[in-house]
């Protein structure tokens, strides 16, 4: 069984420390989530995984590949896919087209129209606006594309930050009762980076508190949301 | 009337070209965020190389078609070459960079050819025709211009819109980061943007040649009017590039016409002055990015 690890993970942006000494693994079928304030290093953690900011010190390994070393191409080409923050569909293409796009790499012809009939089956939304521009999208539906975009290409870990921010709480936990089953049904390796800590605990299997760029912990989601103390100093709930 | 309708041929003509240099800026523009101040530069030295093909006693048609390969190859290597090291660079070093190559083309090519004008053939007469018993201004090699832009235009919006190609281009320019994180490789396709736009300059030189003269500095006053044609249509919208080209040849073609030729500069920089006071972004420009 595959997982991807992270270990002894550090960056710096200038003299500031984001992250400092991370080490977690995130293991196939599960949902580890990543809590954390504001500013905790949330953000970095997962654009270094996928290769957009350089690490100083530390591996990502996912099986026996080095993550680390390679290209944000390549890191994608290793499976792994990453829904970026702020839902960043591309607003001057159509729904279909932002689809497409993240098929275009591993899909041909009738595998890549039976990947994005997948994606439309499993976000029936997206299917009735295939033809609009990701412009007209509600909050909703807009993360539903960024999500089902990184989900064409068939990944097997995929890293989201924060897919329920600014979203009604009833899609929120629609949201995330699709990713749980995606999760179990794809072994997918999920890392969710959330603010939203007791959405993510509810679906997460693991849970990795970051403080100040620091693990300050790694336990079982469910140990974790039992903790009082520990979610009310760290998670604010 | 009659000479209305006259200047009006003309500057539609005239804008046709402009849309075409205009054209190249914003293909780079888009993809890269650079404003390509060489672009006049580069496609005169191609037009000197297409002059050299030509009188090796070539047919007109396969000296542009060469003149077109010499381009796109020419457009990856300055990207490839001098373009990537500074690309994430501030922006004022892309100014300094595209602005250097321009006068030291300009000077490769002075020092090379002279500063002897040159003629270059244009592949259809350039007189007016007559309709009936009127002269009109419209000659065949205007409506070779017209066709061949508005061809150029047809194979961009193909390629744009029609094709995966296309569909990376597009997102590598409006979205980089989203575009990488689709497994898009960005560097081909930023070369290419430069060969393509390389290209269109190339056929722009092509079309106003033969009507100025081939020297070192003869894209000059034209790529003044494409710049002028990109900020009224928007720097990142080929189709602002065609609307601006057009509003900028009109404009100068009127002012030309009633007030005299010698104006026709100071009116390009008060169409750029009118239209950045009046809609800063350009006509076309997209919408600027929202934050939900």
């Amino acid at each position: 069984m595959a997982s991807l690890d992270v270990e002894g993970l550090s960056v710096s942006y200038g003299a500031v420390h984001a992250l400092s000494d991370v080490s977690f693994s995130a293991q196939e079928g599960e949902v580890t989530a990543v809590l954390g304030a504001n500013g905790a290093g949330k953000t970095t953690l997962l654009r270094t995984i996928t290769g957009l900011v350089r690490s100083r010190a530390g591996t990502v390994t996912y099986g026996t590949e080095h993550l680390e070393k390679m290209s944000v191409e390549q890191i994608v080409r290793h499976g792994v896919s990453h829904v970026p923050e702020g839902r960043a569909v591309i607003d001057e293409m159509t729904v279909e087209e932002n689809l497409r796009l993240g098929a275009l790499w591993r899909f041909k012809g009738a595998a890549r129209t039976a990947v994005m009939d997948e994606i439309y089956a499993l976000f029936p939304p997206l299917a009735e606006r295939r033809k609009q521009h990701a412009s007209t999208l509600s909050g909703g539906e807009r993360q539903m594309l960024s999500i089902g975009r990184a989900l064409v290409a068939r990944p097997k870990v995929l890293l989201l930050d924060e897919p329920s921010l600014g979203l009604a709480p009833i899609v929120t936990a629609r949201l995330m009762a699709v990713l749980r089953d995606l999760t179990v049904d794809s072994k997918l390796i999920v890392v969710l980076v959330e603010q939203n800590a007791r959405s993510a605990l509810s679906i997460a299997q693991q849970a990795v508190v970051i403080n100040l760029g620091k693990v300050v912990v790694c336990e079982d989601a469910a140990t974790v949301a039992g903790d009082s103390d520990l979610r009310h100093y760290y998670l604010g709930y | 009337m009659q000479f209305f309708l006259n200047i009006t041929l003309g500057g539609i003509a005239n804008g046709m070209i402009v849309a075409a240099v205009a054209l190249g800026l914003v293909l780079i523009f888009r993809a890269t965020n650079i404003v390509n101040f060489a672009q006049g530069a580069m496609a005169m030295i191609t037009t000197y190389v297409a002059y050299a093909i030509l009188h090796q006693g070539v047919d007109y048609w396969v000296a542009l078609i060469c003149a077109l390969a010499v381009g796109l190859l020419f457009g990856s290597v300055v990207q490839f070459v001098l373009i990537r090291p500074i690309q994430n660079k501030s922006p004022l070093n892309a100014i300094i960079l595209t602005f250097g190559f321009l006068i030291f083309l300009e000077g490769v090519a002075g020092a090379i050819w002279g500063s002897t004008t040159r003629t270059y053939p244009a592949p259809f007469s350039e007189f007016g025709q007559k309709l009936g018993t009127t002269q009109i201004a419209f000659s065949p090699f205007d409506v070779y211009i017209l066709v061949s832009v508005l061809a150029l235009m047809g194979i961009m919006l193909v390629l744009f819109r029609a094709t995966n190609l296309g569909l990376r281009m597009r997102a590598v320019a409006f979205a980089p980061e989203a575009a990488r994180l689709l497994g898009v490789r960005v560097q081909p396709l930023l070369t290419l943007g430069w060969a393509l736009a390389a290209a269109a300059g190339v056929l722009a030189a092509l079309l106003v040649v033969p009507t100025s003269s081939l020297t070192p500095n003869f894209m000059d006053v034209i790529l003044i009017y494409g710049f002028t044609a990109a900020v009224v249509g928007g720097l990142d919208s080929p189709v602002g590039a065609l609307v601006g080209g057009l509003i900028t040849g009109l404009s100068l073609a009127w002012v030309g016409g009633y007030l005299g030729g010698s104006l026709e500069p100071m009116a390009a920089l008060a169409l750029v002055i009118v239209s950045l006071m009046i809609r800063p972004e350009g006509l076309f420009a997209r919408p600027a990015a929202r934050r939900v």
